[in-house]
């Protein structure tokens, strides 16, 4: 099947989309934005990160035709051409980046977080960031970026 | 496999009709692990998201009317107050990516007795209304449940909504896992006061082969606290009442042993947490007087 979407705010397609293949493959093998990753395939681990119409979910449990007219903002949004977005300049800054794999999917969660609550309390924090696995463990440090994303945003208001 | 996109519920009786092999799909938190692990190669989806009618809500006859399509997030800020049991249930579905997407209608398509809704369900005596071509049928959610994913939907069936009574009383909910986010239950269990009618409803969950209620626990313990007076008095709820209430809520599990627990640690928590829930809930009542 054909799907059309609007991905980081430009209309998309792919053709020959499988009926029963996840939005996170799409996305990846057939619209060349492999910023989502795919880890564990059942919504453990969210490192597929992304926004569905405003929303923060799971690319890999959206099916592909359920995302047709929608609009997607992936990690590879975030950033303003060669400027990293806030949130991505604090896990940098905080040094919350060890593998890597998990970072995408965590500066989204990030992104949501503080777009709803500018000054969360470390309980929000954890519970924002509970869908995300890690498994170099740098916990400390993630929660570290998120805490100098949002004091900074604050600075910057 | 084809891709069905009806946008009424008309169109989606029609295509569930004309496809009874159809699985139906709304948040994917479930359907989609199964196609993304080749578990499950159904001959087409049938989108729901389209059909705004199921992402409703509304009050009728006193009753919330809770269309399937409602998400786990959406009841949590929206409907705290109305049914706090299933709310608390919600809060501890997944994590935010899934309580945006996850849906009570998907937890009772799956039925799987470890459903994190099903307790409250229970507890609060919510009855589901599904719908076919044929026409339309509402069946206590006791009813609903019939064996380890199964349900009593027929081939060209669809869940519409969930008829649930507002609290008119504390309710409760307590979950075993092994961390607060992401985890599979365990064991769970619900609870609901009903004091208008000195009642206490029950929901087990993840410890028998369906979601059940312990009935002989709830009776025992509405009719002891009738029996003491303490639904007049509010008075303190002895300790020895809400063990023996722990104890036959266990009485009334049939757990096994699988990967998330062995079965005597589900009867030991479940005997636990239903104790717990009851005294919360009756902390609760006794504040409100």
């Amino acid at each position: 099947m054909q799907l059309h979407c609007k991905v980081n705010g430009e209309p998309r397609e792919a053709d020959g989309v499988w009926e029963g293949e996840s939005l996170l493959y799409v996305l990846r093998e057939r619209l060349g934005l492999p910023g989502s990753k795919n880890a564990c395939e059942q919504g453990e681990c969210g490192s597929c990160s992304v926004y569905l119409d405003g929303t923060l979910v799971c690319a890999c449990l959206v099916a592909a035709g359920q995302a047709e007219g929608a609009r997607i903002e992936t990690v590879e949004g975030l950033a303003d051409g060669d400027i990293l977005h806030p949130v991505q300049q604090a896990y940098v800054a905080a040094g919350a980046v060890q593998c890597g794999f998990c970072t995408p999917g965590l500066i989204m969660a990030t992104h949501d977080l503080l777009r709803r609550i500018s000054a969360p309390t470390d309980v929000a924090i954890r519970e924002a960031l509970a869908g995300n696995l890690c498994r170099c463990t740098g916990y400390e440090k993630i929660l570290d970026a998120v805490r100098m994303a949002a004091a900074n945003a604050r600075v910057g208001e | 496999m084809d891709f069905l996109r009806p946008d009424s519920w008309a169109d989606a009786l029609a295509a569930k009709a004309e496809h009874p092999d159809g699985v139906p799909i709304a948040g994917g938190t479930d359907v989609m692990v199964e196609l993304n692990f080749d578990r499950r190669r159904p001959s087409s989806l049938i989108d729901l998201t389209r059909v705004r009618d199921l992402s409703e809500w509304y009050e009728q006859d006193g009753l919330v009317r809770l269309g399937a399509g409602v998400t786990y997030a959406r009841l949590i800020t929206e409907l705290g107050d109305q049914l706090p049991g299933l709310a608390m249930a919600s809060r501890t579905v997944g994590s935010p990516q899934i309580r945006n997407r996850g849906t009570v209608g998907g937890n009772l398509g799956t039925a799987s007795p470890a459903g994190d809704s099903h307790p409250a369900l229970l507890a609060a005596g919510a009855e589901v209304e599904v719908e076919s071509v044929r026409g339309s049928r509402r069946m206590p959610v006791t009813d609903f449940y019939l064996g380890v994913k199964r349900n009593a939907l027929q081939p060209d069936e669809l869940i519409r909504a969930i008829w649930i009574a507002p609290a008119t009383g504390p309710q409760q909910f307590s979950k075993i896992g092994t961390r607060n986010a992401m985890v599979i239950a365990v064991c769970a269990f619900g609870l609901a006061l009903h004091p208008g009618r000195k009642a206490v409803g029950t929901g087990i969950g993840s410890a028998a082969p369906t979601p059940r209620v312990a009935a002989e626990a709830g009776a025992f313990a509405g009719s002891a606290l009738d029996e003491a007076g303490l639904w007049e008095s509010r008075g303190e709820l002895p300790p020895s009442l809400a063990r023996e209430f722990g104890q036959r809520v266990r009485a009334a599990a049939a757990p096994i042993d699988d990967v998330r627990g062995s079965a005597a640690y589900r009867l030991h928590s479940l005997s636990v947490i239903a104790r717990r829930c009851l005294v919360w809930a009756w902390n609760d009542y006794r504040k409100a007087a």
